[in-house]
């Protein structure tokens, strides 16, 4: 277990080398920033040089790169274009999009797991169809529309929450956005969990359980339920990451100084720093996030062992 | 059954939790943003330091302007030069003048406005190594080349044409006669900065003092500023609340939510998605008038087949051909005015507007137009393209001008959107005169003249002569309206270079770009100025 975990440790380094690599190459693809940093003015030869000068822009792509993952070892993440550094701007950012991560992570595991449960045990009854409908529904509708759709009528119209989050996003602001974010996932949750749950309970060890005559609840929980985790416990860790990094739009929605917000400004002005240095932290949180699952499967299935 | 009952009761709880919490946090801030007269107002992230001179984008503007005060400033309705700082300004050659500025002006913190806190900030921006964005404003002042050479470090650190006589007097030499200076000193860039930023720049951007309307109480980086009334100030533009709260917002759609539940209160950027329904959304509490900035289509006049006498009758045709008031409708919702010169109605007649000066040059006539460019031997090369940056929702209207080219030719392949990645890619295509055919480009005034428009745009070299046009009669002609010794000369001798324009055609005007704004019912008297920006110090609440 110990050499197996060390072992994904050790493989995270060149997956991490890559990736920034990757990042940086394509946002210095995408051309030189500073003449629109003149915002279609006169532009001045001698401050674009000189600004040119300071971003490293007058160097080859490899001395770029080098230049930016040294100053990374060293805790220096560089600065956006207005002087504020990508330290503090991921000190703002990740703790809230953290939050909101938590509240859809929540939302999504907990209904997504019951609803899944409960229609896989009635599988075939009009509780079951219901709950397959809805979840079609949910997939089939584009995030932005349900974020958009949900805050006119629940903010703007009926008045029963605020509109946009308020700063540092306090908790209760975060139930609608979270409730958003995790509609479409927790509609994958269900089906996922439904159709495990539905294959499992004809299985051997679930009528030995019942024949043994334990308790149905019991049965559902230990049982069967923890043996049909599997493929959730996979989809959830990657939609963790997934949640982190793809919480942009439902922020852009309302009003939350994310992860995504910052990403976004940092493509719109090619920041490297700013792309490259939120990318990574997202990288490593997918890769901590991956190795969890796995570690989980061998929690959730005894037959799973790792050396 | 025990699993369905279970399940219910969760769901119940959470729909419980949910009505329960929402209901705290929507009564708990609304009391915050009302009641006190202080206005709250959308912001976004400056792009760059808040400096003045290195400020060239709406959300650094919207500090600034409200913190600063310069020489002069423009009344927003009119454009006509209101004397702020300024005492007087005075000049017998049109090239060197003598600025006097008033006596105990101070800046926030008690220290005073002298004649060195002008010299002192024009040199800073006017350095290089200062990597100020606004700092070619000064390459009209003797002494530019030794602050910042082209290549190189500089040999100077101040312009050798700015000297300071007193304490309320400095004089500035130009290396031009330029007739109109003195009007264009409402810039932001040329606003005064106090002592105790010379001895940090950087800290002193993270929290500004200055001499404005309205000083900062406080700031939290990315998040909000709240401005109030700045007791030290004696201008025309004494503010008529008690304070603004800028707020950042990530999204135009979360702030148009917000206003339209009355927590916020100015809002400048409606979504375009919203604007058919904006007027009923808001019960008519919208603003739509026009800014200092002008929408053009420029042609590559530094390629062979654009820079002939017959290319020329193309783009005259071309700008008959193009149908800008359906345009303007169907296309922005009319929140464009179809140009009919080359510069801005923001100037008024005092700034050098003359509309319809273009004249039928620039009225949509699909069968005169069909018969110039015939006769001219059709478009260069059979074909052409007008090159636009995807990134700033410019798809739609360069599809539509198209389209409105194509049916007057008869032939749908005529002409083509050219769309570029980003804003940055169209720049750099400019810059390196990479086009091979047309593009659209825009001009934002810094000042309400019309040789703000005329001269940077179509001067041989101008600073932003992005079709590279070069015409000597213009030239001359701008010449003699910079060594003019009236306003009224200077006006009618713009005009006559205009003129110019028009038979020429380098760029076609395509339109005026509207100010758009929406306001809460909690505020009153809002409106905005020429440059996009709300006049955050009249809006009563």
């Amino acid at each position: 277990m110990g050499r197996y975990v060390i072992r994904r440790l050790l493989q995270m380094i060149p997956v991490f080398i890559g990736t920034t690599f990757l990042i940086f190459y394509m946002v210095y693809a995408l051309g030189d920033p500073v003449n629109a940093m003149f915002a279609g003015k006169a532009v001045d030869p001698a401050v674009a040089a000189q600004i040119r000068h300071q971003l490293w822009l007058d160097r080859p792509l490899w001395e770029q790169y080098l230049h930016y993952m040294g100053n990374i070892f060293q805790g220096n993440f560089g600065t956006a274009y207005n002087g504020e550094e990508v330290t503090t701007l991921m000190g703002t950012a990740f703790p809230n999009t953290l939050k909101l991560t938590t509240v859809a992570f929540s939302i999504e595991c907990v209904l997504g797991i019951l609803l899944g449960v409960f229609s896989g045990l009635k599988r075939g009854r009009f509780v079951d169809t219901l709950v397959l409908i809805l979840t079609l529904l949910v997939i089939s509708i584009p995030v932005f529309v349900i974020g958009l759709v949900a805050q006119y009528f629940i903010a703007v119209k009926w008045h029963i929450v605020d509109p946009s989050v308020a700063y540092g996003s306090p908790w209760q602001d975060l139930i609608l956005p979270g409730a958003v974010l995790a509609s479409v996932s927790l509609a994958y949750v269900a089906r996922l969990t439904r159709t495990s749950v539905a294959e499992n309970v004809r299985a051997d060890y679930v009528r030995t359980a019942v024949a043994k005559g334990l308790p149905r609840r019991r049965v559902v929980t230990n049982h069967l339920l923890r043996n049909s985790l599997i493929p959730v416990v996979t989809f959830l860790g990657t939609d963790l990451g997934a949640l982190m990094g793809g919480a942009l739009v439902t922020e852009r929605i309302f009003n939350i100084q994310g992860v995504g917000y910052y990403l976004y400004q940092g493509i719109l002005q090619q920041n490297s720093p700013t792309v490259v240095g939120f990318v990574t932290i997202l990288v490593i949180v997918y890769l901590v996030a991956n190795l969890l699952v796995d570690l989980l499967y061998a929690v959730l299935d005894p037959r799973i062992r790792y050396a | 059954m025990r699993g369905a009952t279970r399940a219910k009761f969760v769901v119940g709880a959470v729909a419980v939790a949910l009505v329960a919490t929402a209901c705290s946090s929507g009564s708990s801030s609304s009391s915050g943003s009302s009641g006190n007269g202080v206005v709250s107002a959308l912001w976004g992230i400056p792009q760059n330091s808040l400096m003045p001179g290195n400020t060239n984008e709406i959300n650094g503007s919207k500090v600034i302007e409200n913190i600063l005060t310069g020489l002069i400033s423009y009344d927003p309705k009119t454009s006509a030069v209101i004397k702020e700082n300024e005492d007087s300004i005075t000049t017998t050659d049109q090239q060197h003048f003598t600025v006097k500025i008033k006596s105990g002006l101070k800046f926030s913190d008690g220290t005073p406005v002298t004649a060195s806190s002008y010299v002192d900030a024009w040199n800073y921006a006017a350095l290089s190594t200062n990597k100020q964005l606004n700092g070619s404003y000064f390459a009209i002042v003797q002494g530019y080349p030794a602050v910042a050479p082209a290549t190189g470090n500089p040999t100077a650190t101040t312009l050798s044409g700015l000297k300071v006589v007193d304490d309320t007097t400095f004089t500035v030499a130009l290396t031009a006669k330029n007739s109109t200076w003195p009007q264009s000193l409402g810039f932001l860039g040329f606003d005064p900065l106090p002592t105790s930023f010379f001895k940090d720049p950087a800290a002193w951007a993270k929290n500004p003092i200055g001499n404005g309307p309205y000083k900062i109480s406080s700031y939290t980086v990315n998040q909000e500023m709240d401005l109030v009334p700045n007791p030290e100030y004696t201008g025309s533009q004494t503010p008529e609340n008690k304070g603004i709260d800028l707020k950042v917002y990530t999204d135009p759609t979360a702030a148009y939510a917000d206003l339209q539940s009355n927590k916020l209160d100015v809002d400048d950027t409606i979504p375009t998605a919203n604007l058919p329904n904006v007027q009923s959304d808001l019960n008519g509490r919208f603003i739509n008038t026009p800014s200092g900035t002008t929408a053009y289509i420029g042609f590559p006049l530094y390629q062979a087949d654009w820079s002939t006498a017959k290319a020329q009758q193309v783009r005259v045709g071309l700008s008959m051909a193009i149908d800008r008031a359906t345009i303007s409708n169907k296309i922005f919702n009319s929140t464009v005015t179809p140009a009919t010169e080359f510069t801005n109605p923001v100037l008024g007649d005092a700034g050098g507007y003359k509309a319809n000066l273009c004249g039928a040059s620039c009225q949509y006539n699909p069968t005169k137009a069909k018969q110039m460019i015939e006769a001219a031997g059709g478009l260069p090369g059979g074909q052409m393209s007008i090159a636009y940056n995807s990134d700033g929702g410019n798809a739609d209207w360069v599809n539509a001008v198209c389209n409105s080219i194509n049916n007057t030719l008869g032939n749908n392949n005529a002409c083509v959107g050219k769309p570029t990645t980003n804003f940055a890619d169209l720049r750099n295509e400019i810059t390196n005169k990479q086009l091979t055919s047309a593009f659209r480009t825009a001009w934002s005034m810094d000042w309400p003249l019309a040789v703000d428009f005329l001269q940077p745009l179509f001067y041989t070299n101008g600073a932003a002569n992005d079709t590279h046009y070069s015409n000597a009669n213009f030239d001359s002609l701008i010449n003699q309206a910079n060594s003019a010794s009236s306003t009224t000369q200077a006006n009618s001798l713009l005009q006559q270079a205009e003129a110019q324009l028009v038979t020429n055609m380098p760029a076609i005007p395509l339109w005026y770009e509207n100010s758009t704004a929406g306001y809460s019912s909690n505020v009153s008297n809002v409106q905005m100025d020429g440059f996009k920006v709300p006049v955050y110090w009249a809006v009563k609440k």
